[in-house]
């Protein structure tokens, strides 16, 4: 039984059909409800659906054999997990984003607001930056538009909802896109499942 | 007397089965303070699994350290003697920060030290008893081997500098393959050079299967001595029992300043992390200035709580129930009277909410 953490979401949607494509089919995943557990006993699979952010932990911690997550999530948490594949879906950017009229003064402590604190952290120590974060947990983009921050470090898809808020990307930080994950000990007891799951996910990618 | 190995949790069984076994082998116990001068971990940092670590200052102001890791402190004090391997073992609790709650925690650790003029005998040895340390926990278990010498080499072809080595080393240890190709098309490592890179992290089942695959992939010669000397351990290693259950994993990976020769790590169903960590580490003896080879593991006790066992459906047999004007010398020769039958005995004035017991004895 391999046991799949999906990222709640249209994501997570996209992923399950990949998974059903592969053989790993479980058709009353797709009834409306409440239900966060599907089970198809025969074809040997369960699928769970989690917030975004909590599939890493499911499977660093093996409550999850595999699955499905952002390379943003694991760039923040840094689990100790094998990253199997890159899904090439759920593309986006990590970004430094700002007013429009917003001009970096080097000579002053930048402050950040982001969900991103670790990402945000490594990437201003890479430059020597001294910043002060301020972490966020929602609705990122009105910090620098009230003050509270100079910058934010957010993810940023089509960009439209930062124009929509007068700001613009002013750095990439990093590409993001959602990853196949497995645990590590899982990976050695259920080897050949997990990698057939990996070339079938594979030669479906486009 | 009573047999022990019921009352026992596994990892307090563990610790006497692993005694057994490594005294069996010539190894012997090794005790140490629980303290250890702070400055010594700071030069050796990069070794440590973490590099927090609580300190405090002695009463002579003297900064002192929780020991964080028990094999800097047992070769420190090694000698060097041609032709002979001191062989120790030991059981301590270590202080790290986990990786998981990235707070600090109280570490249960037992483990062996080879240390001295150690050969392909004594890595054999090594690993065979790592296998049957294993074996005493769980049925279903893995030991993943893999050889810095390999990943050393393939570096080198890859000729770039510590950056990116320290970034590959990473990618290599998640087994993420497309992250590999990324950075070495940034640091343009010539496509061929990526492409081994790729596939020896990919590499992961028995000797038999692997080692065509690796002879393949091995031009330098470097490489070659390496894969030699892995397949001349794991030849060795044929005639144990377990062998079926090693596996070669090159994403097996530690650092390389300090690793030198084979590192392993083992896993064992349904827990989530490796419970088993060693390898051979004769740079670190040459840093702290031995001539001498090393090689050891240790074993996370603290881990195998999660392994399944069967619980007690009782806390105790029985509930002695007495009243307070009660005789108390009747009442305590009952209660003897009781744990002689073979019964657990717990003796109260009411019933306690959270007891579970098998039946209550009345005592007026």
């Amino acid at each position: 039984m391999i046991n799949v953490a999906l990222p709640k979401g249209r994501l997570g949607e996209k992923v399950y059909s990949m998974f059903e494509e592969a053989g790993y089919e479980c058709s009353s995943i797709k009834e409306k409800g409440r239900k966060l557990i599907f089970e198809n006993e025969e074809a040997g699979v369960r699928y769970f659906w989690v917030k975004p952010s909590d599939v890493a932990i499911y499977v660093e911690r093996g409550a999850a054999d595999i699955g499905v997550a952002g390379k943003d999530i694991l760039l923040e948490y840094e689990p100790d997990i094998y990253e199997l594949l890159d899904m090439n879906m759920g593309k986006c950017r990590m970004c430094v984003a700002g007013m429009k009229s917003f001009r970096e003064d080097l000579n002053k402590t930048l402050k950040v607001a982001t969900k991103f604190v670790n990402i945000a952290k490594k990437y201003y120590a890479s430059k020597s930056r001294d910043i002060d974060i301020i972490k966020l947990n929602g609705s990122i983009e009105i910090a620098p538009i009230l003050n509270l921050s100079d910058v934010i470090v957010d993810i940023v898809e089509t960009g439209s909802t930062l124009k929509e808020n007068d700001l613009e990307v002013k750095e990439t930080i990093v590409d993001i896109s959602a990853r196949l994950i497995a645990n590590k000990s899982s990976f050695k007891f259920k080897t050949e499942e997990i990698e057939k799951i990996k070339e079938s996910l594979k030669s479906q990618i486009k | 007397m009573n047999n022990f190995s019921t009352l026992l949790k596994p990892e307090e069984k563990a610790v006497f089965e692993l005694r057994e076994l490594y005294s069996n082998y010539g190894y012997l116990p090794y005790k140490m303070s629980k303290f250890e001068e702070y400055d010594f971990y700071v030069k050796n940092k990069d070794f440590l699994v973490s590099d927090r670590i609580i300190t405090f200052n002695d009463t002579n102001g003297k900064l002192l350290a929780l020991k964080p890791d028990v094999t800097l402190s047992i070769v420190k004090n090694a000698g060097d003697e041609k032709g002979c391997t001191q062989k120790l073992f030991y059981n301590e609790n270590v202080y790290r920060v986990s990786g998981s709650t990235h707070a600090y925690k109280e570490i249960m650790q037992a483990g062996i030290e080879c240390i001295g003029d150690v050969g392909i005998f004594d890595i054999a040895q090594v690993l065979t008893l790592a296998l049957k340390s294993l074996d005493k926990f769980s049925e279903s278990f893995v030991l993943d081997v893999s050889h810095m010498g390999v990943i050393a080499a393939v570096l080198e072809e890859a000729g770039c500098d510590e950056d990116f080595n320290r970034k590959i080393m990473h990618y290599i240890g998640e087994k993420n393959c497309h992250e590999i190709k990324a950075l070495c098309e940034e640091y343009c490592v010539d496509e061929p050079t990526a492409e081994k890179i790729s596939s020896l992290v990919e590499i992961y089942g028995k000797g038999e299967t692997v080692f065509p695959l690796l002879k393949k992939l091995s031009q330098s010669e470097k490489m070659k001595k390496a894969v030699s000397e892995l397949e001349e351990i794991c030849l060795a290693v044929e005639a144990s029992p377990l062998k079926e259950k090693i596996n070669l994993d090159f994403s097996i990976v530690n650092d390389l300043s300090y690793y030198n020769g084979i590192v392993f790590k083992g896993y064992i169903s349904s827990i989530p992390e490796s419970v088993l960590s060693g390898g051979q580490y004769d740079r670190l003896m040459k840093k702290l200035g031995k001539k001498s080879g090393a090689i050891g593991f240790a074993i996370y006790l603290d881990l195998l709580e999660q392994l399944s066992y069967e619980r007690r459906e009782f806390d105790v047999d029985v509930l002695l129930l007495y009243a307070e004007d009660c005789n108390k010398k009747l009442l305590f020769e009952k209660a003897e009277e009781l744990v002689k039958e073979g019964k657990s005995v717990s003796a109260q004035k009411a019933i306690p909410q959270k007891l579970r017991y098998k039946e209550i004895v009345e005592f007026n």
